[in-house]
């Protein structure tokens, strides 16, 4: 018996379509033209809409909820300036590859291109900065075209997807039916790895005497942390996470030799810089990471595992390319290195030699800082985050300073578990992105470690907090300065600090209060711990706690730019040769 | 290199400016670039001439492999091909001289002449690129008054196809 189709108004397919595709939580903003829209979802209850107070901050929101839970994200925002105010939080996204899908209002189809009010070409401005855009020109494909967006949204390498809806579309009608599947003869991602390229792989990651493997966001976004670490502990080889990738492989294992690239440990760098073979799994060989390319891995033979063929030899050439979900790559290669156990024997002394190598390098505790100081070191108040919470929060940051200590002393056992815009490098991102962390996880532990600087650049959405009651833990690492401006300014512009000095700040406690919350402010180390202890035993308040930390602080080890892994500067005080 | 690079894509608005955005965002070159739909009116036909190193080539390649709204991207280099592109021109032929240098021209590069006025005559050529440049440097600047060139359309020889 067929059932009989319903005739429904476009801003009714939009919300029948977004419970038909199981989305909980919408992050948005009305405005004209998507009031259709507004006026559907105030008829129904299957999809909770979350009112922010700047559409930059409901795309960091849902960014943020989709890189704790592995489900894209879901924004609406109105047409003209509410689709532009998103594109910043869009480009965040695109760049560490996050599924979202983004639904922008537009006018009218007769006066598109009319230069009406609240008109911008949508579709232009976010095309560089989305996996895919569309326009919908006719009620009868809507239902279809939010299938196809969460389809390429959240398939092969995930990203943003843009869904611009004219407002007439949304008042037209027509029957009702959301796809199952959906076939794209365009998009049709690689899933598998090819297994002569596989087999080729392991007999040359058996073959290493001086193995590395690097892992970046990849193998978060593929859920493949489980295949990461059993292919690591089988082989017992090294692993250095990107900062994209921290949580995938447990930060407190004995194998894990800490985040590499600018900022990351001494022995990561070198064990890069002196490997025979690289195996690089979901990761891009950014700029950050790689320092300068000519000296990139000079002795080593490269594997590359990607779902994207355009990232594989883009900056690096790579000698066995393998394009394929790194979950899958990985399951095959664990079965091949299982059952070949007798030729991981072969290299047991050249890789005993090799990891003596690295607990040396280990030994110049590259992370070293001044733990007895009265004044709050920056670093004191992360490692002491991590321990208050036993390693198990969910970590946002904004960009900077504050973002390299975070990555470098909160140790993630856990993907998901390290929220942050590595690629776009955005500032305002930490505080929306908590707060759509804490909706997806309302009893976890939601921290968001930012600077005094970044966290204006979002603050309206305290204010969202308070109205859906998501208490997050907001630690301002306050130094007065951009910290991360202020430190290259100290090292390449001759201490000329132009322009990054925070003056005027606000009372963080007072508009803490003001808002509807809780601020604590710090000013001596012997406060940290107590003050972090009563936020966190505050479970149902959103808390800011400012923490005036040492203003001349800088991250350590850094590679200048142009330099190589073997380069490292490591403080002030201690040089290497 | 130069580079023949022919894509199918589907026939939809804005699927022209996600190749040549593409191409703009991360500085590829862009020679020329011609498309139309093919018999299958959803599915466009583009080819475009580039050139760059083995590596940028291949990220050119890649990256238009990855537009969604590209079907199939295939590098005609890596085969045997035939390319063609069609130029029209406008020539002044004001002496007597210059009506037999245009004629005696249009003759020597296989061209057409496709309408004639007291002064001006519309040539149509159609060959590789390369002769068209040959065609229009050997001309006197003086005789050109408009020049439309298609960009190149090629495809391959034998018995192979590029279909969606």
């Amino acid at each position: 018996m067929s059932k009989k189709k319903e005739i429904l108004r476009g801003a009714e397919i939009f919300c029948r379509a977004l419970k038909d595709e199981g989305v909980k939580h919408l992050f948005g903003y009305p405005g004209g033209a998507v009031l259709h829209i507004y006026d559907a979802l105030y008829k129904q209850d299957d999809v909770e809409h979350i009112l922010v107070r700047h559409e930059q901050g409901a795309t960091h929101a849902a960014d943020g909820y989709a890189r704790a839970t592995g489900k894209p994200g879901v924004v609406l925002v109105t047409s003209g300036p509410g689709a532009t105010n998103a594109v910043t939080g869009i480009a965040t996204a695109h760049m560490d590859s996050i599924p979202l899908v983004v639904f922008t209002g537009q006018v009218p189809r007769k006066m598109i291109g009319n230069d009406a009010f609240q008109e911008v070409d949508s579709i232009g401005i976010t095309r560089p900065c989305v996996k895919h855009n569309f326009l919908v020109k006719d009620v009868k494909v809507l239902a279809e075209t939010i299938k196809k967006a969460f389809y390429v949204a959240t398939s092969g390498r995930p990203g943003p997807v843009v869904v611009d809806i004219p407002k007439d579309v949304t008042a037209d009608s027509c029957s009702y039916e959301y796809p199952k599947n959906i076939d794209m003869r365009s998009y049709r991602p690689v899933i598998k790895g090819h297994p002569g390229q596989i087999k080729r792989a392991s007999k040359l990651i058996l073959s290493a005497k001086k193995p590395m493997i690097y892992s970046g966001g990849g193998v978060i976004l593929g859920e493949a942390s489980k295949e990461l670490t059993k292919f690591t502990q089988i082989l017992n080889y090294p692993i250095t996470n990107t900062l994209m990738g921290l949580g995938a492989y447990p930060a407190t294992d004995k194998q894990f030799v800490g985040m590499l690239g600018m900022h990351g440990t001494y022995e990561a760098n070198m064990a890069m810089h002196n490997c025979d073979v690289l195996i690089a799994i979901g990761a891009r060989f950014d700029d950050r990471v790689t320092g300068d390319l000519e000296k990139f891995c000079p002795y080593a033979k490269i594997i590359h595992i990607d779902v994207d063929p355009s990232s594989i030899a883009k900056n690096v050439p790579v000698d066995v390319p393998i394009v394929g979900d790194v979950k899958h790559v990985l399951k095959d290669l664990n079965e091949i290195l299982k059952s070949e156990q007798d030729k991981l024997q072969v290299n047991k002394n050249e890789l005993k030699s090799w990891w003596d190598k690295i607990h040396e390098w280990a030994k110049i505790d590259c992370l070293k800082y001044d733990r007895t100081s009265s004044v709050i070191k920056p670093q004191f108040v992360v490692e002491k985050l991590w321990e208050l919470t036993k390693g198990d929060a969910y970590v946002t940051s904004d960009v900077g300073q504050h973002q390299m200590w975070a990555a470098q002393f909160y140790k993630f056992d856990k993907p998901r578990r390290w929220i942050n815009s590595g690629g776009l490098g955005t500032m305002g991102f930490g505080l929306p992105a908590a707060m759509g962390v804490k909706l997806a996880f309302p009893n976890e532990t939601v921290a968001c470690i930012t600077g005094e600087a970044s966290l204006v650049m979002c603050i309206q959405e305290l204010s969202t907090c308070l109205q859906y009651g998501t208490p997050v833990k907001i630690i301002i690492l306050n130094n007065r300065y951009m910290g991360m401006v202020r430190q290259w300014q100290e090292f390449f512009y001759s201490g000329r600090y132009s322009h990054s000095y925070m003056e005027a700040l606000p009372d963080f406690v007072k508009m803490a209060e003001s808002y509807g919350h809780m601020g604590i402010r710090v000013e001596k180390s012997s406060g940290v711990e107590n003050a972090l202890k009563e936020a966190l035993s505050m479970k149902d308040k959103t808390v800011i706690m400012d923490f005036i930390t040492d203003q001349t602080e800088n991250v350590y080890p850094m590679i200048a730019s142009g330099k190589g892994h073997h380069e490292m500067h490591l403080s002030s005080e201690r040089e290497l040769a | 290199m130069r580079h023949i690079i022919s894509l199918l894509l589907e026939n939809e608005a804005g699927a022209l400016s996600r190749v040549a955005g593409l191409f703009s965002a991360r500085a590829f070159n862009i020679e020329s670039l011609s498309v139309a739909p093919t018999e299958d009116p959803t599915v466009s036909r583009l080819t475009l001439v580039t050139t760059g190193s083995d590596a940028i080539v291949e990220q050119i390649t890649k990256q238009l492999n990855k537009l969604v709204d590209v079907i199939k991207v295939v590098d005609l280099n890596e085969y045997e091909h035939v390319e063609k592109e069609l130029l029209l021109t406008k020539l002044i032929a004001e002496k007597k001289e210059d009506h037999e240098t245009v004629k005696r021209l249009v003759d020597t590069f296989n061209g057409r002449i496709v309408d004639v006025t007291k002064n001006l005559y519309t040539i149509e050529i159609t060959d590789t690129c390369e002769k068209i440049d040959a065609f229009i440097t050997t001309l006197d600047d003086r005789l050109i008054l408009e020049v439309v060139r298609s960009g190149v359309s090629a495809i391959s020889l034998g018995d192979k196809a590029i279909q969606s």
